[in-house]
């Protein structure tokens, strides 16, 4: 069962289009949605919790119709927006535990489910604080804390590191992971980074402009290419002219050589052409295509992945 | 799904899921209704939150307390502050309950953005609007009725056992009718007052401007109501001052007292005799079903955009 599956999705603003016939399914995991700055990310968030109807199109979340069943998936999915949305005035468990009450948890469930949420999103003494007074890291935690209390089974984390420096968004990352395995709920979590969500997800989906323009799993994005990186210490030019002289094709990159792989030999070749003009070899692996590329050599949509 | 338990690591315990019950619409209700009234009062927030709302209920209370004790002393009951007039008579303090604690309603999770959270949750947009409009009307109902309720109760206790020693108090029957009367109004003043301070505070998303904003609404069309019914009884024209009234929330509800309750009117000039009560108990209504409409569309807009 897909927990995500759009049909022909499309949504027009006056004098915008937000989304564009966006046909799209994916499986239960860590899901990244990806796009720069407006293009329709959150406006797909919106749709797909069922709060804004669309121009057009059909939408199911957890095999929820988006039209009919908008309050059975509330119930069902957590929400973290991008922007600011925390009272400063009250602690991040009183905070917390309102609305752990607001999805129908029960007074003391509320409060446990509060606790809980919030040490495994890392928030420990300061949840008594005011949360007026916490840096951008803890906001994002409490945030998140919101999003989860009330067990959801998919949640929509909109940006979710944004604002946070390197650290922080390396724990914001390693917890969303968690998130979707060790605490097994569903994620579909969007940023206009496409690195940071390579590391986390198993499935991208990546719209631009309101359109699909990729949705695959990641390991497909990263799979191994037939090209070998070679990186010596000093001599990169004539080891190139050797390889050259082999039949190999070279050419170099930076302070790497790019070594299309005929076959086994290639190997050899390269091992005895440095061994032969006596340079420290640094490495040599073979290139893993990068999620970037997509942007780099843009290909057309390839639809849905089942 | 518990995972397994390692006695040694309780703080290591992984996530468990929860699988308790899940409560429906009218508790969700009933919790934004109860958390909305902590907030008016500022209970739940830090303490500074809180000084404000009690004071003015301190300062509510003490012409009650004041009323009552000249009372026992005298033993003249037209010392005793009549219950239908108490709020008017205190009307600037209510004002400043009025815009000092609306903004905290109706814009305070408007401006922090928290709406969003409540509308992707499964909590009803009406629903949302509803608790928090009867939140506030019970939050200034008791800011009216425990002054007026101190009252009856300093008149009940401090009439004396003999009725020949106090002839001209009121029997105990009228005063219960009275304060029935004066809590009836309590009521109506809580309905009108809350509408018309939380759609001024609704569309002023800073806290200051929304405070300033009740005021300046209040001031203006009390003061110019009065001038107007000044005019108005100079020249003798009673029907023009008394549908004057209907512009000010105070007269305006004062005069559904006086037309309805069969309270004497504690404004210049009440509502006109005959259709004025009704007429002016219309116009409340409107005020409050125009205000939850109000309401509504803005919160709808900022939950969803």
């Amino acid at each position: 069962m897909p927990i995500i599956a759009t049909q022909g999705l499309t949504m027009r603003f006056p004098g915008v289009t937000a989304l564009e016939d966006l046909t799209v399914a994916v499986d239960s995991g860590v899901v990244g949605l990806v796009g720069a700055n407006g293009a329709g990310k959150s406006t797909l968030i919106k749709i797909l919790l069922g709060l804004m109807p669309p121009t057009s199109g059909h939408a199911a979340v957890l095999d929820l119709d988006i039209h009919r069943q908008g309050e059975r998936i509330r119930e069902r999915v957590g929400f973290m927006p991008e922007y600011e949305c925390l009272p400063p005035d009250v602690s991040a468990t009183e905070f917390v535990v309102h609305m752990a009450r607001m999805c129908g948890l029960p007074p003391t469930a509320a409060r446990e489910r509060a606790a809980d949420t919030l040490r495994h999103v890392g928030l420990y003494e300061e949840r008594y604080r005011p949360i007026g007074g916490y840096s951008t890291g803890m906001r994002q935690r409490v945030k998140l804390a919101q999003a989860l209390v009330h067990d959801p089974q998919l949640v929509f984390l909109d940006e979710p590191t944004n604002g946070l420096d390197p650290a922080g968004r390396d724990e914001m990352l390693a917890l969303i992971r968690r998130i979707g395995t060790e605490f097994g709920i569903s994620v579909l979590v969007t940023s206009h980074l496409l690195g940071e969500l390579e590391r986390v997800c198993d499935h991208i989906v990546i719209i631009d402009g309101g359109k699909l323009l990729r949705s695959q799993a990641v390991a497909a994005f990263t799979e191994v290419s037939g090209t070998l990186v070679v990186e010596v210490d000093e001599g990169r030019d004539q080891l190139s002219g050797k390889l050259a002289g082999s039949g190999l094709a070279v050419r170099p990159e930076g302070r790497f050589l790019l070594i299309e792989i005929a076959d086994e030999s290639t190997f050899d070749l390269v091992r005895d052409g440095v061994a032969e003009l006596g340079l420290r070899l640094i490495r040599m692996e073979q290139h893993r295509h990068h999620i970037e590329e997509v942007f780099a050599a843009p290909a057309g949509p390839t639809g849905v992945t089942p | 799904m518990t995972s397994p338990l390692t006695p040694s690591t309780i703080h290591d315990i992984g996530y468990r899921h929860y699988e308790g019950r899940r409560l429906g619409r009218s508790y969700v209700i009933r919790s934004l209704f109860v958390h909305n009234l902590r907030a008016v009062y500022g209970l739940g927030r830090p303490a500074r939150a809180k000084v404000m709302p009690f004071l003015l209920v301190a300062i509510m209370m003490l012409p009650a307390a004041g009323s009552v004790a000249v009372l026992a002393i005298t033993k003249e009951p037209s010392t005793l502050i009549r219950y239908a007039a108490y709020a008017v008579l205190l009307q600037p303090i209510v004002a400043i309950f009025l815009a000092t604690q609306a903004p905290v309603i109706a814009s305070r999770e408007l401006r922090f953005h928290v709406v969003p959270l409540y509308f992707s949750r499964p909590v009803g947009s009406f629903d949302f609007v509803l608790a928090k409009f009867a939140a506030f009307v019970t939050a200034i109902f008791a800011l009216l009725a425990t002054p007026v309720t101190l009252l009856y109760v300093g008149a009940l206790v401090t009439r004396p056992s003999e009725e020949t020693q106090a002839p001209a108090m009121p029997s105990v029957g009228a005063q219960t009718t009275d304060y029935l009367g004066g809590m009836a109004g309590c009521a109506v003043f809580a309905f009108v007052l809350a509408a018309f301070a939380l759609v001024i505070a609704a569309f002023t998303p800073r806290r200051g401007f929304g405070v300033a904003a009740v005021i300046a609404v209040y001031l203006l069309s009390s003061a110019t109501v009065g001038l107007v019914q000044f005019i108005a009884l100079y020249n003798n024209n009673y029907d023009a001052a008394g549908w004057a009234g209907l512009f000010t929330p105070f007269n305006l509800v004062d005069g559904v007292q006086v037309g309805l309750f069969g309270a004497s009117g504690s404004t210049p000039q009440g509502p006109p005799d005959g259709i004025g009560g009704p007429v002016f108990a219309l116009v409340c209504a409107a005020v409050v079903a125009g205000a939850l409409a109000v309401l509504y569309g803005r919160f709808r807009k900022a939950g969803l955009s």
